[in-house]
């Protein structure tokens, strides 16, 4: 097949294997940047027309457009263009770039909301044929669920969960349409439903009307692509045609779905391996190459969402999480650095900073000097990367997992996550001192029980009653998940993304907790201080007279970190307890997005002397101010939570100014480098580098017009900063710069 | 044996190459116009901490994964950490038997022995000139200069690589004579690396309020990126050494 031809064959020539594929053909890298070139003419105009776009909409209030009229799916739309002519690889969501549809799948009320918030009234005929006579997810749910999840999620002892919208965090692997062409695709969907188990029993049945739906979903991307005056159905001759297959896949991923995350998984070397056959044969130049991944990364810098104001507020910056995974070790001791991995980084300076794609490095301490300075240097310049530890994740995930979303990895193709949302730990605690009751609203959520007697609080006692809330809530978190998960099949499923899965897949459940730094500081306060509880005119205690020091989560103390890292332990084994939909393995995450601003409104005060409503800690980060020891100390103490009990991951974000990396750049450069491979050294999983000034934030918040890609990293990912909300904006200038004394 | 420690940095590139844990001492014996720390002055104060030899290495061994991968190290500061060099000294020492690098920054304004006792385990000296002209010294940090510039000859002499950091405060430090001057002293010594410059800055001010002192050098702006550079190049032209700027 010409298509194939000069590749080494293999596995993946019988069988689906897009990781044998490239194990047999990429080409590890060890050079340096040098290589790299600017951006084409071509794509320099194009980028300009997309930057004007990209202001009318910051202008309109964040969003350009609305089609208020059309439902997407994968083939809604009519083929639209940014400028045809300057455009190497094309596709855009709706009839006009950055123009937003409405997705009702998930849910209609939430739609509805999302158009009045831009001004627009959605098509009456669309509401009506939801309303009457399709169910969308979150009518499921809202069907099955019982009043006690309905009051959990009310007063946000678990929040954000993915009832009302796509759940995402699945990554379709978009390397298999280039590879294969859709035909061959079909073909092996076909065959699966052939060999499938004929007993009909509601498992069987639910996976072969899904399978059906996946071939179905092949068959519209084809359409789709046609549309452009593309055949899809057989494997892509070239890079142009690599890049462009590839794209129009992921592009048909974010018509049918508006998932939270829609990650575009690990794709550099895929792409590695076309771009070196091509350049070879002298079909084409770096500066073409660069053109064509530049021109990729602007088509997903435009990826647009329809979102509520609520949606907002917990996933703020408009963030979609093209999170593109890139570098990392082989199983067989080569790295994972090729000239591609280089040139998707290099977009960040052709292009500019931005949030998408969401660029992870997996971090190796094998991976070659040349890269990992090139990535230090990068962050201390855009703040855009974030990192990930390969080391650690390669035992579990072997060498061809990508990052869903900021933290979650997942083996691409052959394994996908139930998206979990997360539950507020510190809250969590409060119920434990006042039987069950909700310390803002006073009704009773949790475990009935006599509110917390004595007025100095007892570690062990206030253990004892922890425990007793977090097994409740464990099954009632498993539970709602089950509802969830089993309705966004039934009403949502994305079928394109599965159909890029093997059709036997590993599922994860993951779960998620806020407010974990604030629990384990409540604990050690308790234990290690005394802690005297108020109660107020309802007889709930909602304040707290802490009478000596304790240690605080940090500073490298292993008196409080342990507690963390209980704490981490003790909810993954009670979560465990309760079957999971369709057989999933349970995973829990230390992550809050933005959520952390929200979760701390609806939190009362806490027994380490946080105030009601103040803001809790960002993913594992320790909370703002408490850490007293610089940053080493701080790093360690995240350093101690087990990915072992965390597999959906631990994220921290670390954020200096340049002038605390060293005196000159290359100095900067190499503290990074060490401050990352000492880090990761202790079997840490994730950071977050923020490299700014103070006064660059504070000026942005008073002339934003100034900094339209200022770019800042927060708890596993990136966003424009001035996207973000006052209060956002304040949370994260309060979080701690470190600076030294 | 105990360390007064006023505070504990664990992450500092400033101090000596690599990621380093900055160990802050209490006590100084000088009184340096444009000190930022005055609250290290006193032998003893509210917020410093002592440390037994072990607890502090339990800290500093923490580290130890960030300084192999920067090669970085410690850093005694303070205050004057050689008021209490036998403690640094136990340090050190034990540093150096698991492969830590050691430094220390230090006026040099103390005796002899002190310098001495701990030239066998010290890795790098971060060197401070306050000033060049012994009277301008005295006037400048409360104390002529004489064993400030013969301790560094001696450290030189004892082959131990040094850094010299010079605060520049304009009409203090910055007057190109005076600047010259020292540059000729520096340019024999084999063992300087490298001079820092540090531009004077008046962050440490409200400090100075907070311990009823009085702040003299009020009216005293920090000196323009401009006087940086030209000081810069007049070191590096006499001198032929390394010559970096400090933000």
């Amino acid at each position: 097949m010409q298509a194939w031809e000069g590749f080494k064959p293999g596995r993946w020539v019988d069988n689906i294997d897009v990781r044998d594929f490239i194990q047999k053909n990429y080409h590890p890298y060890d050079g340096d940047s040098s290589f790299l070139s600017s951006t084409s003419d071509k794509t320099s105009q194009l980028w300009k027309k997309c930057q004007e776009l990209l202001r009318a909409e910051y202008r309109n209030g964040g969003v350009l457009a609305v089609d208020a009229r059309t439902p997407i799916t994968i083939t809604s739309h009519p083929p639209a263009y940014i400028d045809q002519e300057l455009e190497t690889i094309v596709g855009v969501q709706t009839d006009q770039p950055l123009k937003r549809a409405i997705n009702v799948w998930g849910g209609l009320r939430s739609s509805i909301k999302a158009c009045h918030a831009y001004g627009y009234e959605p098509d009456e005929q669309v509401v009506d044929f939801f309303k009457k006579y399709r169910p969308t997810h979150n009518d499921g749910v809202f069907a099955v669920y019982t009043p006690e999840m309905k009051l959990a999620r009310r007063v946000g002892i678990i929040t954000g969960l993915p009832d009302s919208y796509g759940r995402g965090r699945i990554i379709g692997d978009y390397r298999r349409v280039p590879l294969y062409g859709i035909d061959h695709l079909a073909a092996a969907k076909e065959r699966d439903l052939e060999l499938m188990n004929k007993k009909m029993g509601s498992h069987s049945i639910q996976l072969r009307e899904e399978v059906f739906k996946q071939i179905k979903a092949l068959q519209d991307i084809k359409k789709m692509a046609a549309g452009y005056g593309f055949d899809i159905s057989n494997p892509a001759n070239n890079a142009l045609e690599a890049v462009q297959w590839l794209y129009f896949t992921y592009l048909a991923a974010v018509k049918e779905q508006n998932g939270a995350a829609m990650s575009l998984g690990r794709i550099a070397n895929f792409l590695d391996i076309y771009i070196e056959r091509d350049m070879k044969q002298g079909f084409i130049t770096e500066i073409e190459a660069q053109e064509l991944i530049d021109q990729l990364v602007i088509k997903l810098r435009f990826v647009r969402h329809l979102r509520s104001p609520e949606y907002n507020e917990l996933f703020a910056g408009d963030p979609n999480w093209v999170t593109e995974s890139i570098g990392g070790m082989g199983v067989d001791g080569r790295h994972l650095v090729t000239r591609t991995s280089y040139r998707i980084l290099n977009t960040l300076y052709n292009l500019g900073p931005a949030p998408e794609p969401n660029m992870t490095v997996l971090w190796s301490e094998n991976l070659p000097d040349d890269f990992k300075h090139f990535c230090s240097e990068l962050s201390i310049n855009t703040s855009t990367l974030q990192y990930e530890n390969d080391d650690l994740m390669r035992r579990y995930y072997g060498d061809d997992y990508a990052i869903a979303c900021c933290v979650s990895a997942m083996k691409i193709g052959q394994e996908t996550q139930f998206f979990g949302a997360r539950c507020n730990l510190a809250k969590l605690l409060l119920y434990a001192l006042n039987g069950g009751r909700d310390e803002m609203t006073g009704e009773q959520v949790g475990v009935e029980a006599s509110v917390y007697e004595g007025s100095i609080l007892e570690y062990d006692k206030v253990l004892r009653r922890f425990k007793i809330q977090m097994e409740w809530l464990s099954e009632l978190y498993v539970n709602t998940m089950n509802v969830i998960h089993y309705m966004h099949d039934k009403y949502a499923y994305e079928a394109l993304q599965f159909a890029l899965h093997d059709t036997t897949i590993h599922y994860y459940m993951a779960f998620g907790i806020a407010g974990l730094s604030v629990a384990a500081d409540s604990l050690s306060a308790i234990k290690y201080a005394r802690v005297k509880a108020i109660k107020d005119e309802r007889g709930i205690i909602n304040n707290f007279v802490i009478d000596g020091d304790f240690p605080k989560f940090g500073n490298d103390d292993a008196r409080v970190d342990r507690i963390a890292a209980d704490l981490v332990k003790d909810f993954i084994s009670s979560l465990q307890k309760h079957p999971a939909y369709k057989n999933a393995e349970h995973t829990l995450s230390i992550l809050t997005i933005t959520s952390n601003v929200m979760y701390g409104k609806h939190t009362g005060t806490t027994p380490d002397g946080r105030q009601i409503g103040q803001p809790l800690a960002p993913g594992a980060n320790p909370l703002h101010g408490r850490e007293e020891h610089g940053a080493l100390a701080a790093c360690n103490s995240v350093a101690q939570l087990d990915y072992r009990y965390a597999r959906d991951g631990i994220s921290f974000t670390f954020s200096t100014i340049p002038s605390a990396l060293g005196v000159v750049k290359e100095e900067q450069i190499a503290n990074l480098t060490g401050l990352l491979s000492g880090y990761f050294k202790q079997d840490a999983h994730h950071m977050n580098v923020n490299v700014l000034n103070l006064e660059t934030l504070e000026e942005a918040m008073s002339h934003p017009e100034k900094y339209p890609d200022l770019t800042i990293r927060i708890s596993g990912y990136a966003v424009h900063f001035i996207k973000l909300t006052r209060e956002q904006q304040e949370e994260v200038i309060m979080r701690t710069f470190f600076k030294r004394m | 044996m105990l360390g007064r420690i006023h505070s504990i940095d664990t992450f500092t590139t400033l101090d000596g190459p690599g990621i380093r844990t900055a160990i802050f001492m209490q006590g100084c014996c000088l009184q340096c116009k444009y000190c930022h720390n005055p609250d290290t002055w006193k032998a003893k104060s509210g917020d410093s901490k002592e440390y037994s030899p072990e607890a502090l290495m339990h800290i500093i061994m923490r580290g130890k994964p960030y300084f192999d991968a920067s090669g970085g190290g410690i850093t005694f500061s303070g205050g004057e950490p050689l008021l209490q060099h036998d403690f640094i000294k136990e340090i050190f020492v034990r540093c150096q038997q698991t492969g830590i690098s050691t430094a220390f920054d230090s006026s040099l304004y103390v005796s002899q022995n002190m310098v001495e006792s701990l030239l066998d385990c010290t890795d790098l000296v971060l060197a401070d000139i306050k000033h060049i002209d012994p009277i301008k010294s005295l006037n400048l940090v409360g104390a002529s200069n004489e064993s400030n510039l013969s301790n560094i000859e001696l450290i030189n002499n004892y082959q131990i690589p040094i850094w010299i950091r010079y605060v520049v405060v304009p009409g203090w430090t910055d007057d190109v004579k005076d600047v010259e001057a020292m540059s000729r002293f520096i340019t024999p010594l084999d063992y300087v690396e490298r001079v820092d410059l540090l531009p004077y800055h008046s962050l440490g001010k409200h400090k100075w309020a907070m311990l009823g002192l009085e702040y003299k050098l009020d009216d005293i702006h920090p000196p323009p990126p401009g006087q940086m550079i030209k000081l810069k190049s007049i070191i590096e032209e006499l001198t032929r050494k390394q010559v970096v700027i400090h933000e």
